[in-house]
C-alpha cells in the first residue's frame, strides 16, 4: 500500500474487487488531494461506478482500504460515510420524487443537522426556521422552483436537484457520476460553471465523465481506469499525452 | 392567506373535533347515531390512523397489525381482571405491551422491505393467533377467550366487585356504555388524530416520508433509516394496542380471533379506502367499511321487501332478488364492489375523490400519483 501523501483527503488504497470470476477493480490504489477536482474516466465497464460504490459504502472491496480524512471507512454503512462528509450525485438521479422541492433539500440539511437519528415527532417542520432560509436559499440559487413537485421536474433539473442536495450538506467530498450525462450542450456548459463556482469553495471532488469536454474544463488530476486497473494517473496535459491513454481510450 | 389558515393545526382540529363530537347528530340520519357503532368508529377510526402512521408515511405494508390489537386487548382485560376495572391503566398497559411486542417483531420483519416485510408481518401475526389459541392458554383461555370472573383479584379496587354481578369498566366511576363510552372514545381518537398530524408535520415525519420516497437516497444522505422505520412500526403499533384496549372497554372480553389475518386485511382495506397517506382517510375508511358491516348487514328479506314495499309487486320481487346478494350475509360483496370501484377510480382513495370535488390542485396531485406508481414500479424491481 502506498503511502498516504500530504494533504490527501481520500486515499482509495490497493482496492481489489471481483464479482464471481470478473475483476472489476484490480489493485486500484488513488489520492485525492484536498481542494482539487479529481476526474475519473475509461471506457464503459471500466470500473468507474464500481469504485464510487466502495468509497460510498455500497460495496465492500474484497482487499484494500478506502481511508477518508485520516480514517478508514471501509466496512462503514452508507449513512456513516455520508455524516462523515461524502456526498454522492448518481448516475440517474437519486431524489424523492413524490416530495416538493423543497422537501427534497431540506431532508439532507436536517440530516447534517441532527445526524443519522433523531426523534421529534412534535417538533413542527415549519418551525425549522434557519433550516428553512437555507433550503430556499439554495433553491434560489439553482433556479429551482419550491413547491414544485421533484417528480415532474426535466432530467436536467432533477440532476440540478439532487446536486444541490448535496450540496446542502456542505460535504467535505462531493462525489459525482457523469453529471452532465443527457444533457443538452447549454445545460451542460451551465453545469460546468456552477461546478466551477463550488470549485471556489474549496470542496474536495471526484468526477465519473465522458464528456471529454467537462473533463477538461475542470479536472485538476485526471486517472485513466480501463479493465479496473488504472493506467494512468496525472494532470490533464499529462494523460492527454500519454500514447497508453490515447490508444485504450481517447481513440488516437 | 386562507389556504394558511385552512392548512393551520388549529383550523383542523377545530374542524375534526366538531365534526367527531357532534356525530349522533349528523349520522342519526342514516341510522348509523346510536352509541354502539360510534365507538367501533371511534376505535376503527383510531386502528386505522396507527396503521397509516406506517404504511402512510413510510410505505411499509404491514399485514400483521390485528396481533397488536389482540395484545393490547388481552393486556386490557387482564388490567381489568388483575388491577382495577378503571379504564387508564388498562389503556396505559395496553399501549406498553403492545408497543414491546411491536419492537420485537418490526426488529426482525424490517430487516426487509417490500412485499417480504409484508409476508414476514402476516406470519408473525398467524403465530401470535395460533399461540393465543394453544400454547398460550393460560394467558389467553384460548378459544373460549378472556373474561372478567367474580373471582379476579383486581387488588386496586377489590371492594367495587359486590353484589355477585360481574363489574363493567368504568372511568373514575363513570360507566364506559352508552353514550359516555362514545364520548370517552371519541376524545381518544381526537388526541391521537393530533398527535398522527403533529408526526405528519414533524421533521421526524418528513423523514418517514423521504423513506417511502427513496430510501437509498435516505442513506446516502446520512439517515439510518432502520430505527426510523422501528419507530414508526412500534407508534403504529401503540396505536393498534390502544385501539384493541378500547374494544375490552366497550366489552371486557378478549379473543384470539381478534389477531386474525383477515383484521389485519381489515385495516388495510380501511386504510387504502379512505386515502393513503392522508390524514383524515383511514378514519373516512374506517367509518365507511364499519358502517356497512353494521348497516347492510342488518337487511334480510323482510326488511328489503318493507324498503322496496312502493314498487309494483313484480318489480319488487325481481329487485329484491337483485339487491339481496348485496346485503345480509352479502355484505361483503356491497364492499368489494365499493373496494373495487374506488381503487380503479380513485387510486388515492375517497381523499382524492373529496380533493378532485374541489378542484385541490389537480395536477398537483396527479403528477404526484404518477409518480407514486412509477416508483411502485421500480420497487418491484429493486
Amino acid at each position: 500500500m502506498a503511502e498516504a501523501e500530504e494533504n490527501t483527503v481520500l486515499h482509495i488504497a490497493d482496492i481489489h474487487k471481483s464479482f464471481g470470476g470478473l475483476h472489476a477493480l484490480s489493485d486500484v490504489d488513488l489520492q485525492v488531494k484536498e481542494g482539487t477536482t479529481h476526474a475519473i474516466i475509461g471506457p464503459n465497464g471500466a470500473g468507474k461506478s464500481t469504485l464510487l460504490n466502495v468509497v460510498i459504502g455500497r460495496l465492500i472491496p474484497d482487499t484494500g482500504a478506502v481511508v477518508f480524512d485520516g480514517e478508514v471507512i471501509t466496512g462503514k454503512t452508507p449513512h456513516e460515510i455520508n455524516q462523515a462528509g461524502v456526498a454522492r450525485v448518481f448516475q440517474t438521479p437519486e431524489i424523492f420524487s413524490d416530495l416538493t422541492v423543497f422537501d427534497n433539500v431540506i431532508v439532507p440539511i436536517l440530516s447534517k443537522r441532527d445526524g443519522s437519528y433523531k426523534f421529534n415527532p412534535m417538533a413542527k417542520l415549519s418551525a425549522q426556521k434557519e433550516a428553512h432560509d437555507e433550503a430556499m436559499k439554495l433553491i434560489a440559487d439553482f433556479g429551482l422552483k419550491a413547491d414544485d413537485p421533484s417528480g415532474s421536474l426535466s432530467r436536467g433539473d432533477k440532476r440540478r436537484l439532487e446536486l444541490a442536495m448535496c450540496l446542502s450538506q456542505h460535504p467535505r467530498l462531493l462525489l459525482l457520476d457523469e453529471p452532465t450525462a443527457g444533457m443538452s450542450r447549454h445545460d451542460t456548459n451551465s453545469t460546468i460553471e456552477l461546478l466551477k463556482k463550488i470549485k471556489e469553495g474549496g470542496m474536495t471532488k471526484v468526477i465519473i465523465e465522458h464528456d471529454m469536454h467537462v473533463v477538461f474544463s475542470l479536472a485538476d488530476r485526471i486517472s485513466v481506469l480501463a479493465e479496473g486497473r488504472i493506467i494512468a494517473d496525472g494532470t490533464p496535459e499529462e494523460v492527454k499525452a500519454n500514447p497508453v491513454v490515447q490508444e485504450a481510450y481517447l481513440g488516437g | 392567506m386562507t389556504k394558511k389558515v385552512l392548512e393551520s393545526e388549529l383550523f383542523i382540529m377545530l374542524l375534526f373535533a366538531g365534526a367527531v363530537l357532534t356525530m349522533p347528530l349528523w349520522l342519526a340520519p342514516i341510522g348509523a347515531g346510536y352509541p354502539d357503532l360510534m365507538q367501533k368508529f371511534a376505535i376503527f377510526g383510531l386502528f386505522a390512523i396507527g396503521y397509516n402512521v406506517l404504511f402512510g408515511l413510510t410505505g411499509y405494508l404491514s399485514f400483521g397489525h390485528a396481533a397488536f390489537l389482540g395484545v393490547g386487548s388481552y393486556a386490557a382485560v387482564w388490567s381489568f381482571k388483575l388491577l382495577s376495572m378503571n379504564v387508564l391503566p388498562a389503556i396505559f398497559f395496553s399501549m406498553i405491551f403492545s408497543g414491546i411486542f411491536a419492537y420485537m417483531i418490526g426488529f426482525v420483519s424490517l430487516r426487509r422491505s417490500g412485499i417480504y416485510f409484508s409476508i414476514l408481518t402476516l406470519a408473525f401475526a398467524q403465530m401470535s393467533y395460533n399461540l393465543a389459541y394453544s400454547v398460550l392458554t393460560p394467558i389467553t383461555n384460548g378459544e373460549t377467550g378472556l373474561q372478567l370472573t367474580l373471582n379476579d383479584p383486581r387488588i386496586l379496587d377489590a371492594a367495587s366487585s359486590n353484589g355477585g354481578a360481574l363489574p363493567s369498566p368504568t372511568l373514575f366511576g363513570l360507566k364506559m356504555s352508552g353514550f359516555e363510552g362514545f364520548y370517552f372514545c371519541a376524545v381518544l381518537l381526537i388526541i391521537g388524530f393530533f398527535i398522527a398530524l403533529k408526526i405528519s408535520r414533524s421533521p421526524f415525519g418528513l423523514v418517514l416520508k423521504g423513506i417511502k420516497s427513496n430510501q437509498t437516497r435516505m442513506k446516502f444522505t446520512g439517515f439510518n433509516t432502520r430505527p426510523y422505520l422501528i419507530t414508526a412500526f412500534v407508534i403504529s403499533g401503540m396505536y393498534a394496542g390502544l385501539a384493541g384496549s378500547l374494544m375490552a372497554v366497550t366489552d371486557p372480553l378478549a379473543g384470539a380471533e381478534r389477531m386474525q389475518w383477515t383484521a389485519s386485511g381489515e385495516v388495510v382495506l380501511m386504510t387504502i379506502l379512505g386515502g393513503v397517506g392522508t390524514l383524515v382517510g383511514p378514519v373516512l375508511g374506517a367509518g365507511i367499511i364499519k358502517y356497512f358491516e353494521n348497516i347492510f348487514s342488518a337487511f334480510n328479506d323482510r326488511s328489503l321487501h318493507e324498503v322496496l314495499a312502493f314498487l309494483p309487486d313484480g318489480m319488487e320481487n325481481i329487485v329484491v332478488t337483485l339487491v339481496r346478494p348485496f346485503v345480509g350475509e352479502g355484505w361483503h360483496l356491497t364492499l368489494g364492489v365499493l373496494f373495487m370501484l374506488v381503487i380503479i377510480f380513485l387510486p388515492g382513495g375517497i381523499m382524492q375523490g373529496i380533493d378532485r370535488i374541489f378542484g385541490k390542485s389537480k395536477k398537483k396531485k396527479a403528477a404526484e400519483a404518477a409518480a407514486a406508481t412509477a416508483r411502485m414500479g421500480e420497487e418491484q424491481h429493486g
